[in-house]
């Protein structure tokens, strides 16, 4: 079973060492989503660079989350095209764009409430995803610790024998992008992180997020302008499935379509 | 998992090895033993059904089928070598003159008995990866399911000169020559089976322990999330949906040497939801559970059925539904409560 | 195929539609609209085939001058005794099992079975019929090839009235609004206001009580007895599947298709092969169209 190896860095990964230098990680040009005529993404462009922590706001029904359902497979774009290093995103399945690198954390946190935090974590591993690899499967002392080390990282190493339905809102929020971070993406989708947690637990998921924005791309919806200060650099305003505006948080407050669309006419 | 399931689980798996090979045989005449054993021949079933749909939530209401393809394929070669040089007496009473060309190799034992293991894989794992990449409903699964167990029954009934239409393949005596139907054979037959439902029952239990296990609760509780972590939940599911399938075929095998005879009412849709509640009633997440509701299903059927006819239908009827409100884990999820209320 | 042969083909298969369409508008509600699995549902429809039975006992004892008309009386007493039914089983038994679907399939299961022994310990195992009218036997002869059987006339025109009935109250009353409303949003519904409990039971009892009166209507074609109801179901859930649920445009034409293909198929092959063949067409179609033929494009 040789996709049991751990951290050995994948063919592709080596592949697209040359590319990264030069392109963005992720590239979405024209894209075009339409239900039954509504389009609720509308010819949307946009980039986001390497090491980049980009928070999307809008009002409701922007088109936030279902620019991210299209960018992980959920959803199928109408026209346009996602290009992640290079690679077209938009033909592949979700699972074929996991494992290229992208990873999803959704607005509820959706983790496995019958299994431990531990075995939550486990199964986010890339490895041994096959059926065979899945009941060989071993968990060496390198797991354990991997394992160790994102519980700490995402501040539950006390509960990892704990069923995860039991922890607390917050600490499901946690847990999720603890398994993301087992995936090892490159760039990670959040939609609304800190929905429902308490002002330090916004505080500690600020902090946490901009520790992995140190080596992974991030894009984050948003909806708290004082948490998206607290961690954006560049922010993107949807409306109505088109981009309204882009830059800085100052910036974007002070674009008076911006504030239009928010304060209504 | 905690230390008082643990050890409940290895306790279940040595009783069950105990009563079947120890106690059933000593305390029961051969009549009894072979009741026995046809009720086994549903713990396979049971088994795979424990796998798919309570660990899974895979419900398939269409296991008759693979049960179907099992007892059938042992059934064909036993009736060849019963009828043989002439032909089969009911296609001889529908006047068909030469063998049908999809009967010719099941003279052979070896083809038989890979067709019985690998014929359900065959058709469970391409039609329900198709199915569940389009990521149907486990309700939508359940129907179609259940559409196909019907539709199975009605061929098997139409074809009357291939299949012995109604009554089923019937009257065969011999397993290469060797009597099938002598108490010693039959308690021989019932030791077999016996062994071969504890080595299944061991692999069952050891796969649900490896992370493989562990998937199939996640799938079952967050299909997204799983897909969203990089897994073809597809594949998962149709692999446990094929393996469910193999344990239906095994049991279909041995119900048709346990009994001597199979019919297509084994395979319609009533038989195939009726296979759903022995998992049910011993508990959905035990693999001892599945076979202890066989067996008590198994029994009740017969003594009901025979002392109070009009009472069956009544009594699997409440089961259902006393099943689905009063014990969602079955008998062994009952049983693991007292324990814990204890421990 | 000559022109009478043609005709007869297309009237059988307009016949079959009907039924399959009286069948499948009751599950339509039920399954269709409110998502609620009833295996039961076949029960409904024999419950609504005895309670014919019994008036056209109780007619021909009491009042056998009306006769001729007592179907009528009975299509009514059918559709009443099954809608209360419908309701007593949706507050007392069906809401329990609310977003719980595999639980609600296997409860009603459990719950066919103790209706078909019932209705075996009352009726008996043997089939039962009920006379028919004499207006209704005999058909109306077209041309020399072409004749048409009187009671399948009958149907064609009840469904029509039925199925009509069935639009004009999900989508010209109140209490279609209603249940349009709770199936699509239960909370909002709660939250201005509606009773969703009570709109929930009503709407659970209409789909049952169009089972009964496809169960009453079905007397006039076959015999009923203790498993009539199992025959049915599948071919019910069938139709609405292959429709789309949550569309009832998509229930009369998924059933005005079906019913053309199985008579076509009847003339062509045997009845057992034609079912096959149909139930696998479905099968095909749905895989390529999971929700349906006339399924919405929804934002997931």
């Amino acid at each position: 079973m040789n996709d049991i190896v751990l951290d050995a860095p994948s063919p592709l990964a080596v592949a697209s060492d040359f590319a990264r230098a030069r392109e963005s990680i992720l590239t979405i040009s024209h894209l075009t989503v339409s239900f039954d005529g509504f389009k609720a993404v509308d010819d949307l462009s946009m980039t986001i660079e390497e090491n980049e922590l980009r928070v999307v706001i809008g009002p409701n029904g922007a088109g936030k989350t279902t620019l991210l359902d299209m960018i992980c497979g959920k959803t199928r774009p109408t026209a346009g095209s996602i290009r992640f290093r290079g690679e077209e995103l938009t033909r592949l399945s979700e699972y074929h764009i996991v494992r290229r690198g992208v990873g999803r954390k959704f607005q509820n946190p959706s983790i496995y409430e019958d299994l431990t935090v531990s075995e939550n974590l486990e199964i986010s591993i890339p490895q041994a995803r096959g059926v065979w690899g899945s009941v060989f499967f071993r968990k060496t002392k390198a797991i354990r610790e991997r394992i160790e080390r994102v519980a700490e990282e995402v501040m539950l190493a006390d509960h990892l024998r704990m069923k995860s339905g039991k922890l607390s809102h917050g600490q499901k929020q946690w847990l999720e992008i603890g398994m993301l971070l087992m995936q090892d993406p490159q760039l990670l989708l959040l939609d609304e992180p800190v929905a429902g947690l308490s002002p330090r637990e916004r505080e500690q998921t600020a902090i946490l997020l901009k520790k992995i924005a140190a080596g992974k791309s991030l894009v984050v919806i948003e909806h708290d302008m004082d948490f998206v200060r607290s961690i954006a650099n560049k922010v993107t305003v949807l409306h109505q499935g088109r981009l309204l505006s882009e830059g800085t948080v100052d910036e974007v407050q002070a674009d008076p379509r911006v504030v239009e669309v928010y304060l209504g006419h | 998992m905690t230390l008082v399931q643990k050890h409940g689980e290895a306790a279940g798996h040595a009783a069950t090895a105990i009563a079947l090979l120890g106690i059933i045989p000593l305390a029961l005449d051969a009549f009894w033993i072979n009741l026995v054993g046809k009720y086994l021949a549903f713990a396979f079933v049971a088994i795979g059904i424990v796998l798919s749909w309570g660990y899974c939530g895979i419900l398939s209401l269409g296991q008759g089928i693979f049960f179907g393809i099992g007892g059938y394929a042992m059934a064909m070669f036993l009736k060849l070598e019963a009828s043989a040089p002439e032909l089969p007496d009911f296609m001889v009473w529908s006047s068909v003159e030469q063998l049908p060309l999809w009967w010719e190799p099941f003279k052979s034992l070896g083809f038989t008995l890979f067709t019985i293991l690998a014929l359900p894989i065959a058709v469970a794992f391409p039609f329900s990866y198709a199915i569940f990449r389009k990521r149907v409903s486990g309700v939508y699964f359940a129907i179609v399911t259940i559409s196909l167990a019907l539709t199975v029954n009605v061929l098997l009934v139409g074809s009357q000169g291939e299949t012995g239409g109604a009554n089923g393949i019937t009257d065969f005596r011999t397993l290469l020559g060797w009597d099938i139907l002598g108490d010693g054979s039959k308690r021989t037959l019932y030791f077999v089976e016996a062994l071969l439902l504890l080595a299944v029952m061991a692999l069952a239990a050891a796969l649900v322990h490896t992370r493989f296990g562990k998937l199939l609760i996640a799938v079952r509780d967050r299909e997204d999330r799983v897909r969203f972590s990089g897994y073809d939940t597809a594949m998962i599911k149709a692999f446990v949906f094929s393996v469910a399938a193999v344990l239906s075929s095994i049991g279909g095998s041995l119900y048709t040497l346990q009994v001597g005879l199979i019919t297509p009412g084994l395979i319609g849709a009533v038989a195939s939801v009726e296979m759903v509640i022995f998992a049910a009633v011993g508990g959905r997440l035990s693999i001892v559970g599945a076979v202890l509701g066989a067996l008590l299903i198994g029994f009740m059927k017969s003594y009901l059925s025979e002392q109070f006819p009009e009472f069956w239908l009544f009594f699997l009827g409440g089961l259902f539904i006393f099943v689905v409100v009063v014990m969602p884990n079955g008998l062994a999820g009952t049983l693991q409560r007292l324990v814990r209320f204890k421990a | 195929m000559s022109f009478d042969i043609a005709v007869t083909q297309l009237f059988n298969g307009v016949s079959l539609f009907t039924i399959l369409l009286l069948m499948a508008l009751g599950l339509a509600i039920v399954f269709g609209l409110m998502g609620v699995i009833n295996m039961a549902h076949g029960e409904l429809m024999a419950l609504g085939a005895y309670t014919t039975y019994l008036t056209a006992k109780f007619f021909e004892e009491h009042m056998p001058s009306l006769m001729n008309v007592y179907l009528f009386f009975a299509i009514a007493l059918a559709f009443g005794v099954t809608f209360v039914f419908g309701y007593v089983l949706e507050r007392g038994f069906i809401r329990w099992f609310y977003n719980r679907p595999l639980d609600t399939l296997l409860a009603t299961w459990g719950l066919s079975l103790v209706l078909q022994q019932t209705y075996r310990s009352v009726f008996g195992a043997q089939e039962v019929s009920v006379p028919l009218a004499t207006w209704l036997s005999g058909a109306w002869t077209v041309s020399e090839g072409i004749q048409l059987p009187l009671n399948r006339i009958f149907i064609i025109g009840l469904t029509a009235l039925v199925a009509a009935g069935v639009y004009l109250i999900l989508h010209k009353t109140r209490l279609g609004l209603r249940a349009r409303a709770v199936t699509q949003n239960r909370a909002m519904s709660s939250a201005v206001g509606i009773d969703t409990n009570r709109v929930d039971a009503l709407t659970f009892a209409l789909g049952s009580g169009l089972a009964g009166i496809a169960g009453s209507v079905f007397t006039m074609i076959g015999s009923t007895n203790p498993g009539t109801g199992q025959l049915y179901i599948v071919d019910s859930f069938i139709v609405v599947v292959f429709g789309g649920v949550a569309s009832l445009i998509g229930t009369v034409f998924s059933g005005f298709a079906i019913a053309q293909a199985q008579t076509t198929l009847e003339y062509l092959m045997s009845g057992s092969m034609a079912k096959v063949s149909i139930l696998l067409l479905v099968i095909v179609v749905l895989y390529f169209r999971p929700n349906g033929l006339f399924a919405p494009k929804m934002r997931s």
